[in-house]
């Protein structure tokens, strides 16, 4: 078969445990080095902490896997300072359209609105993400890789946990504070410790395969129902960097994997739905079952688990390794002040809490979507096909159309650290929101608003003309800078700078006025991870103060 | 009144932050009402179903529009 991409081996070091004689003790430990693992222990070591990160293998992912990165996780790679080259390799879209036998009977839009910086999704091949993750990684010099070290005993206590590390030059043992356990959905560590994982298995099967061509199929995500080229099964077509096309085929419960993958097998599939002679090459073919199910809890002690050694989704709406990067995105900030002493371990349960409510949901969503493209029965069947058969001219039946529901972020709406409204607003800003993106312009020039929010609590206070902002307000903006948690107090404004040098976005479009129904005196306390956590139409530092204690547990 | 083809469901008293999530909640409930029922018995439970909706809509008029509609397409000679 032929590659479009060349795999790194990355270098196997001795670790210094096999020669002192003594066991390490390290303040973190993650084990796996696949993108959650990865973001985890980057956003770790970006905000100083040493960090040391376990991988059994030596290389990237095999296969492009995971291929869709959503709008939400781009703005977390553009927090680790690693989104832009992931979207330039990759292949942006927001657009998806759904086939019904010949017909297009739907289509969606991902990101309808205007004046975002990032798109819907990216499509790019998993080896390249995990590829820019470990350069990224290679840049933090307080974070230290281990290739070829695989974890073979865990014994959790009550202030560390203990693990044993096999290597090519024998094993040692070493000692951490917290361990975060990042090893996918087969977790060895989630089975060493006997933590259950519940949930069902689909009876179907799908084959994959990446199909390197020149093709002019538009950057859009084209999904079939019963086409003529593959009748009562679905069919789904992406497209990826280097002119790889990703072509996913429903085979039915009974189809046999071996047979399937073959490449004599394979190739008349593709033949019949390219539907002409164009030369195309085979990159990688795998067949695959999924299973949708959710460990009971996520942190257990000193051990937390993320992504797929968490919980697991079809793969139907890409909320596999998108949820699992929002798992680092909601974990880290949250384990960095318990480490510091400055949040009790309490705040580690609302980890728990908010991505196993995200999980929940997306379990929801991607059970749906596998339900309504893999019908169970044939009452279940004759309504998805009624459906397809009125979307082309009806939209009610359009928007129950279900060929996957594209990851997007959860509202943390029931999330204990929020603090309640007391005033009437416009829009979705609702505490536990995930933030809209707008365009600013800063003393810099045009930027972001998410370029600019993020690792660490910061208020947002609107005012028309920043120059008018008087004394008392600079002063109460001012001494939120101060604490064991400080905030950073930035002013948004249609026009004027902030005196005393307070740092100022220009809402330039008025997207942010528009998106967080913003008035004179509005101010917004968001927390580390981007996050709406408490708005008040005036600002009080007292309730600011307040809302941060209890968005940190110390209420 | 005209039969509303747009999309038209809601919870009252339930936010939504996306809008597929309102069809999708109706949708999975109505492919639950059938779980584990045979053909025969899912065929009694959609004409229940109907006679139900038929008798809360009232107005016949958007009853015959819906009915021409569901029949256009299906029946060959239509």
């Amino acid at each position: 078969m032929l590659s479009t991409y060349q795999y790194p081996k990355f270098d196997y070091v001795r670790p210094p445990e096999l020669d002192e004689g003594r066991d390490g003790h390290y303040p973190v430990v993650i084990v796996g080095a696949g993108p959650v693992g990865l973001c985890t222990a980057i956003d770790l070591a970006r905000q100083g902490r040493q960090v040391l990160l376990l991988d059994n293998d030596d290389t990237v992912s095999i296969g492009s896997r995971g291929v869709c990165y959503a709008k939400r996780t781009l703005e977390v790679l553009d927090r680790l300072g690693c989104g832009e080259e992931m979207v330039q390799k990759g292949v942006s879209w927001n657009v998806g359209r759904t086939f019904f036998r010949e017909d297009e009977v739907f289509n969606f839009n991902l990101c309808p609105e205007p004046d975002h910086h990032r798109p819907g999704m990216i499509n790019l091949q998993q080896y390249y993400l995990e590829d820019y993750l470990v350069q990224r990684a290679r840049k933090l010099p307080n974070l230290e890789m281990r290739f070829r070290n695989s974890v073979i005993a865990v014994t959790p206590g009550e202030d560390q946990a203990s693990l044993r590390v096999e290597t090519p030059d024998g094993t040692y043992t070493l000692t951490t504070d917290w361990l975060v356990v990042a090893d996918g959905a087969r977790s060895p560590i989630r089975t060493m410790l006997g933590l259950d994982i519940d949930g069902k298995i689909f009876m179907d099967r799908f084959l994959i395969a990446d199909v390197v061509m020149k093709a002019d199929f538009p950057t859009e995500r084209w999904f079939w129902f019963d086409p003529p080229f593959h009748p009562n099964q679905s069919v789904l077509l992406h497209r990826q960097a280097d002119n790889v096309f990703r072509i996913d085929f429903q085979l039915g419960w009974q189809a046999d994997p071996e047979h399937e993958k073959k490449p004599e097998n394979v190739i008349p599939r593709i033949q019949a739905m390219i539907g002409d002679d164009r030369e195309f090459e085979l990159e990688w073919v795998s067949v695959y079952t999924f299973q949708c199910r959710r460990m009971n809890r996520f942190n257990h002690g000193r051990v937390l688990f993320v992504g797929d050694s968490a919980h697991q989704v079809s793969p139907f709406g890409a909320r596999g390794a998108n949820s699992g990067i929002q798992d680092a995105d909601n974990l880290v900030w949250k384990l960095a002040l318990v480490m510091d002493g400055k949040a009790p371990a309490t705040l580690l349960d609302t980890y728990g809490d908010e991505r196993g409510f995200a999980a929940d949901e997306n379990i929801m969503n991607s059970t749906r979507s596998t339900d309504f493209i893999t019908p169970k029965s044939r009452t279940s069947k004759t309504f998805r096909n009624a459906v397809l058969g009125l979307a082309e001219h009806h939209a009610f039946a359009r928007a129950l159309v279900n060929s996957g529901r594209l990851s997007v972020p959860s509202f943390l709406v029931g999330s204990r650290l929020n603090t309640a409204d007391d005033a009437v607003f416009a829009g979705n800003m609702v505490p536990g929101a995930p933030m809209d993106d707008a365009p600013i312009a800063t003393a810099d020039g045009e930027s972001w608003l998410l370029q600019v929010l993020g690792d660490r609590f910061q208020v947002l206070h609107y005012v028309a003309d920043a120059a008018d902002l008087d004394a008392a307000s600079v002063a109460a903006l001012q001494s939120l800078a101060e604490g064991a948690i400080p905030v950073e107090p930035i002013v948004v404004a249609a026009r004027g700078q902030a005196p005393a040098g307070l740092r100022t976005l220009t809402d330039a479009k008025g997207r942010i006025r528009e998106r967080y129904d913003l008035q004179p005196g509005t101010t917004y306390l968001v927390r580390p991870d981007q996050h709406v956590t408490a708005r008040w139409r005036a600002l009080d530092p007292a309730r600011v103060r307040a809302a941060v204690a209890r968005a940190t547990c110390n209420a | 009144m005209a039969l509303n083809t747009q999309p038209n469901l809601f919870e009252p008293g339930k936010r939504y932050f996306r809008a597929f999530s309102p069809g999708d909640d109706f949708y999975e409930a109505l492919i639950e009402t059938h779980r584990e029922l045979s053909d025969e018995q899912s065929e009694m439970v959609n004409a229940r179903l109907i006679l139900l909706l038929a008798n809360h809509i009232g107005d016949i008029s958007v009853l015959r529009e819906a009915m021409s509609i569901a029949r256009a397409g299906v029946a060959s000679k239509d």
